[in-house]
């Protein structure tokens, strides 16, 4: 790591922080050995796996408790998450979700890849990627909560403990965006 | 030790530090994805049109590792398998749900756990994936009643693995599993080469030393094979042998009878004596699993845990109900009790109801019937079902306490 302020300036400098030379990313089988690694502890230490959605889902169930506590008594899948007392971010995947948040912004930093950019393929217009992300994003989580659990719960998680299902949703993701991938190939290509 | 660790089932404000256990793997988790390029929706998008297939070799590799070193682990019985979640199999739900991730996978250009990392390192479709996320669980959450019936039931099988699948042992499981993500890998590059023009010879040299790894590794996993029941508790009596001694999980017939009517609590009275000594008298209710294939039902406890069941075992006296008290232990049962003095025990207390139902004189060994019965009437005699209003006021000491195994209801994305 190369010192980020300059002898001259006195005191930390923020901007130099966010202006760290750009490195390559690391080869994906190094980076997936990390990963992997890290799913192992998280099986081994605590019995539970590695997810993302379902703290999503419990954060937007907060939300509602906030706003119509009613409504999450009457609704029988918030009801799991909040009845009653009961807190949805008093949870595991919650706790999760934001060390993740955490360590991908620490990563990002040290690696100077920080930057507020749009990624796209070179034919759309970035209104066109925002809408398609929003689009994405909504049909993912609803497709993830309908599989209860994502690339993560699912796919990486089940994937190593060898749960049946899991591999077969693991198989659907790839099978539903190698379908789709030809039709939509100017968002990317 | 054994793995995983129970003080980290109870996550709550009154342990504040398992936060920070959490904390830190989701720290990793998140390092580890961006480190690898799952930030940029353009990397990951590549997946899908051939060119880099980065998120295929992460996530296999990510599959395999942690695999072979948890089944290492299981072999080597550091880690109770039975107490690590594995994710129930929904088949229809699931890869319906699959197909729909798919889509918004291609359209949106991440998968939820990647928007994160993106968003967090200001990436502008990140954040937006992100609140269409937030949008989409929402929708779920209000729709989920239209078909509530189907997304909890519908291709339903419990905790499966793919071992139960295929009929075949862990570690054979393993060893494919590791044979065909190395055979991607392969194929992934050479279809690098010809769609993303990738010079291969430029990928690293060690790529053979840790696939070589990984197998021996896989190997080393097969050879070890799974713990049997025995040795599981082996490794567990120096914990679970002092409750038995000090007797703390023999519930005194008084305390069996007033759980019975305790409605904050399943309890699940197991008769472990032959069938017929069952049919000749069992307690109203009791389940017959003689003790010789206690074993067989393990599977179906684990898939069938609520915290809130309470497993009372009983056998003439105490012996063949502490050796199936074993067992279900070895199983990662949890509450599981004896009932004390066994259904003998249950007679002298309760059978003054049944004067037809005679103790014998003679002195008989160990875990026999002391008692005559005119007719096997099963579960039809009255101290089989003693009288509510008599015994409403019992007294005993209270030993069964409640023991939150694991909460079982949301595993990776609960």
């Amino acid at each position: 790591m190369t010192t980020v302020s300059k002898p001259a300036r006195k005191g930390f400098d923020i901007k130099a922080l966010f202006n760290r030379p750009q490195k390559n990313y690391v080869h994906p089988y190094f980076g997936g050995l990390v990963l992997g690694v890290v799913l192992f502890l998280s099986l081994f230490l605590t019995g539970n796996g590695l997810g993302a959605s379902g703290a999503v889902s419990r954060l937007d169930t907060a939300i509602i408790d906030l706003i119509a506590p009613q409504h999450v008594d009457q609704t029988p899948y918030l009801l799991k998450l909040a009845g009653g007392d009961k807190n949805p971010l008093d949870d595991w995947t919650v706790v999760i979700f934001f060390g993740a948040l955490i360590g991908g912004f620490t990563s990002g930093l040290i690696n100077g890849r920080f930057k507020f950019e749009i990624n796209k393929g070179p034919q759309i217009s970035n209104r066109t990627r925002l809408m398609m992300a929003f689009i994405g994003g909504t049909i993912f989580v609803y497709g993830a909560r309908m599989a209860r659990g994502c690339t993560s719960g699912q796919a990486l998680t089940g994937g190593a403990t060898l749960s049946a299902g899991s591999w077969a949703i693991m198989f659907a993701i790839f099978g539903g965006a190698y379908l789709l991938a030809y039709f939509v190939r100017k968002l990317w290509l | 030790m054994n793995f995983p660790l129970e003080i980290l089932n109870n996550v709550s404000t009154a342990n504040p530090w398992i936060y920070l256990v959490f904390g830190v793997i989701g720290f990793g988790f998140g390092y580890a994805l961006e480190m690898s390029g799952f930030g940029n929706s353009k990397k990951l998008s590549a997946q899908f049109y051939l060119r880099d297939l980065t998120v295929l070799k992460v996530m296999f590799t990510a599959i395999v590792v942690a695999m072979v070193l948890t089944f290492g682990a299981v072999g080597l019985g550091l880690l109770n398998f039975n107490l690590v979640y594995v994710n129930p199999t929904y088949l229809s739900s699931g890869i319906l749900g699959g197909f729909i991730m798919g889509i918004g996978f291609i359209l949106g250009g991440f998968c939820p756990g990647t928007s994160v990392v993106s968003a967090s390192t200001g990436k502008i479709d990140g954040m937006v994936f992100l609140a269409g996320g937030f949008f989409g669980a929402f929708l779920f959450g209000e729709t989920e009643r239209f078909f509530t019936n189907w997304w909890n039931t519908s291709g339903y099988f419990g905790r499966v693995t793919l071992m139960d699948v295929f009929g075949v042992d862990t570690g054979v499981v393993v060893v494919g599993v590791v044979l065909m993500a190395l055979f991607m890998f392969w194929g992934a590059e050479q279809l690098e080469a010809i769609f993303g023009k990738r010079d291969l010879s430029k990928e690293p040299k060690l790529r053979p030393v840790g696939a070589a790894a990984l197998f021996s590794v896989a190997v080393v996993v097969l050879l070890l094979g799974t713990p049997t029941l025995e040795q599981k508790w082996m490794r567990l009596a120096p914990v679970k042998e002092p409750l038995l001694a000090a007797r703390e999980v023999q519930v005194t017939p008084a305390e069996v009878y007033t759980t019975m009517f305790d409605n904050k609590l399943i309890t699940v009275l197991v008769d472990v004596r032959t069938e017929a000594e069952y049919n000749l008298y069992h307690i109203n209710g009791a389940i017959n699993i003689p003790a010789a294939q206690i074993a067989t039902v393990l599977p179906d406890l684990q898939a069938r845990y609520s915290p809130r069941t309470v497993y009372i075992l009983m056998s003439n006296d105490e012996t063949a109900a502490t050796e199936a008290w074993k067992v279900l232990t070895a199983g990662a049962i949890a509450n599981v009790y004896i009932l004390e003095g066994g259904i003998n025990n249950w007679l002298t207390f309760f059978g003054n109801d049944d004067p037809e139902i005679v103790p014998l004189t003679s002195i008989l060994d160990d875990d026999q019937l002391r008692f005559t019965f005119p007719a096997a009437l099963g579960a039809r005699y009255r101290s089989a079902y003693p009288d509510p209003q008599k015994y409403e006021e019992l007294e005993f000491e209270p030993k069964i306490k409640l023991q939150l195994q694991r909460d079982k209801s949301g595993g990776g994305c609960g």
